[in-house]
């Protein structure tokens, strides 16, 4: 498929450029305060000041939306390193050494995969509780079984390679060999799986927040803002739409990237997605 | 054949044992005592000596292996407990909900298969025009769309602004008006991904050699695609509806929250806001219970429908 061409990878790396900028930045650029309660300025239409009006609490809409990208890209870069780590560390370890330590590993990995993605983050939230930390470990606890799988079947489809039987030879540690042979023939996949993993926690992340049950209020995050307008869609549809746009623009961005990451650093699924 | 189903059946006994592990060690990690919270509800206060002896009668004292135990003989008989809330049984609550889910389920499968089926033919007909630009770049938006946004969008289209559909709620009997919006929300995520497959299966199936065989034989187009590259484009479909279920039932808890419709997902958010502890096990439990069965169903029809795959096996 030649969806993610240049121009796709380059408008993705531009988007996630403004919204890292804007999460650097997003003291200097929000006009308001995004926390800050002003019930005489509550559900104001969009205008100079607030230039997308303001929520049922008399928030800027605007800067809430602009904070909101900090938290964003912090729970999906957040999540996806730390379920990659896991994963690459438990994958490469069923891999390379195999036998029993990989039967046990990847059978722990079916059982995680048993589990519809959602409902496993919904129970781990619903036994742990809410909150940011337990939601980015309930999206923690969906993600790692990916990158268990792929790491670990390269690692089995690279075992036997000539390099890997010279530095046996020459007597270099399990460690070594899988640090300095395995783990940069296993990064691309993994970086081609983390760039659209980014965008699978960030729209995991809003839909728990809209359920309430992520990112707590006041803290500002798309998809909490979106619960917030739920009573007021039909009078401000506006504070339901934009942090939806936010999150379908930011997402698509994560997505054309890895798509496109993928067509250069993986052309095993390139050919068949592309026949 | 058996020995295949038996073999997989088999290989499931251990991830089996292991889901419930992790389902029980989450329970157990739960703040709060189990046998308070049921004796007074989450937010009541209760007699210590009666719960200490409600406690030790109902085993909630014992060490945790011993309740993990209990609870999975009692689990393999069907018996998940009662809700704390309701005081109904929990697989009773299930059921009843997931008829619900599957109904939506359902009509959402169709809608997306309307929409992605065509698409993904004409998209691998027509590679690398127009059609499949736009297509394609549909698909990729579709799947970056968080589909509660889609669900409002559609409210506020179709119920609020033309009046032609209600906002939400299951009817008297999920009335079919009320199944359109969340089952349009869910179908068009699907399609979104489905859309894709369909197109690189076509893809594959036109690259092969009958179907050069066929053109050469003089055969007009519109038979060669719909005859001969649908027909073995379709195999791969199998998979799409386990995917594609998949899919549906992981945005089940959003929307069906949103559209108040009493399907699992509902029946599992209202749990986690109540802390109906038995109930989110019991959900857990069943559902990955029913996605294994459901893998397998894949796997064995994959097995019965690909000569080749038996072929291997038998010999």
């Amino acid at each position: 498929m030649k969806l993610s061409t240049d121009r796709g990878c380059k408008l993705a790396i531009l988007i996630i450029a403004c919204l890292v900028l804007g999460a650097l930045l997003a003291g200097w650029i929000a006009p308001h305060d995004p926390e800050k309660a002003m019930p005489e300025l509550r559900l104001k239409s969009p205008d100079w000041e607030y230039p997308l009006g303001t929520d049922h609490l008399g928030r800027c809409i605007f800067s809430r939306m602009i904070f909101g990208i900090r938290m964003s890209l912090l729970i999906g870069v957040g999540v996806v390193l730390f379920s990659a780590i896991l994963g690459i560390f438990l994958g490469g370890t069923a891999g390379y050494f195999g036998g029993i330590l990989d039967e046990t590993i990847m059978r722990v990995v079916d059982a995680f995969l048993a589990f519809p993605s959602i409902f496993l983050a919904l129970a781990v939230i619903g036994f742990l509780g809410s909150g940011l930390t337990n939601m980015m470990l309930s999206l923690i606890l969906v993600e790692w079984t990916g990158y268990a799988r792929l790491v670990r079947s390269i690692i089995l489809s690279l075992k036997g390679g000539e390099f890997l039987e010279a530095a046996m030879s020459l007597g270099a540690s399990d460690q070594y060999i899988l640090r300095k042979h395995l783990l940069p023939n296993v990064m691309p996949q993994v970086l081609v799986m983390a760039t659209l993993g980014v965008g699978y926690a960030i729209l995991g992340a809003a839909s728990l927040s809209f359920l309430g049950l992520g990112v707590q209020p006041p803290t500002p995050e798309w998809g909490s803002m979106m619960n917030d307008a739920r009573p007021f869609v039909r009078a401000e549809p506006q504070m339901m739409i934009f942090p939806g746009i936010a999150i379908t623009i930011t997402v698509l961005a994560f997505n054309l990237l890895g798509e496109g990451l993928r067509e250069r650093l993986d052309p095993r699924s390139n050919i068949k997605m592309d026949l | 054949m058996l020995s295949f189903i038996l073999r997989r059946l088999l290989l499931l006994l251990p991830v089996l044992l292991l889901v419930s592990i992790i389902s029980f060690s989450l329970f157990c990690l739960a703040p709060g005592d189990p046998a308070e919270i049921l004796l007074t509800g989450p937010m009541g206060t209760a007699d210590p000596a009666t719960v200490q002896e409600f406690r030790h009668k109902a085993g909630f004292d014992d060490p945790p292996q011993i309740q993990y135990l209990r609870w999975l003989s009692r689990a393999v008989r069907g018996d998940l407990g009662y809700s704390y809330i309701t005081g109904e049984k929990v697989l009773d609550e299930i059921l009843h909900s997931f008829r619900s889910t599957l109904r939506l389920a359902l009509a959402s499968l169709v809608i997306s298969f309307m929409i992605s089926v065509p698409i993904g033919i004409m998209s691998a007909v027509k590679r690398e025009s127009m059609f499949d630009c736009l297509g394609m770049a549909l698909a990729l938006l579709g799947v970056s769309v968080p589909n509660f946004w889609l669900a409002y969008l559609l409210i506020i289209a179709f119920a609020l602004r033309l009046d032609i559909l209600p906002v939400a709620g299951y009817g008297s009997n999920g009335d079919f008006e009320h199944l359109i919006l969340p089952a349009l929300t869910l179908g068009i995520s699907a399609a979104a991904i489905t859309s894709r497959v369909m197109r690189a299966s076509m893809l594959e199936a036109l690259s092969q050699d009958y179907i050069l065989a066929a053109r050469a034989r003089g055969l007009h187009e519109r038979s060669v695609v719909l005859g001969h590259a649908l027909r073995n484009a379709l195999l791969p479909v199998i998979t799409v509806v386990g995917l594609n279920f998949t899919y549906l039932l992981n945005g089940s808890p959003v929307v069906e929250t949103i559209f108040a419709w009493p399907g699992i997902g509902n029946l599992m958010t209202y749990s986690i806001y109540d802390r109906d502890y038995p109930v989110i096990l019991g959900c857990m439990l069943f559902l990955a219970v029913l996605f294994l069965a459901l893998n397998l169903l894949v796997d064995i029809c994959y097995y019965y429908l690909n000569p080749r795959l038996r072929h291997e096996a038998e010999h």
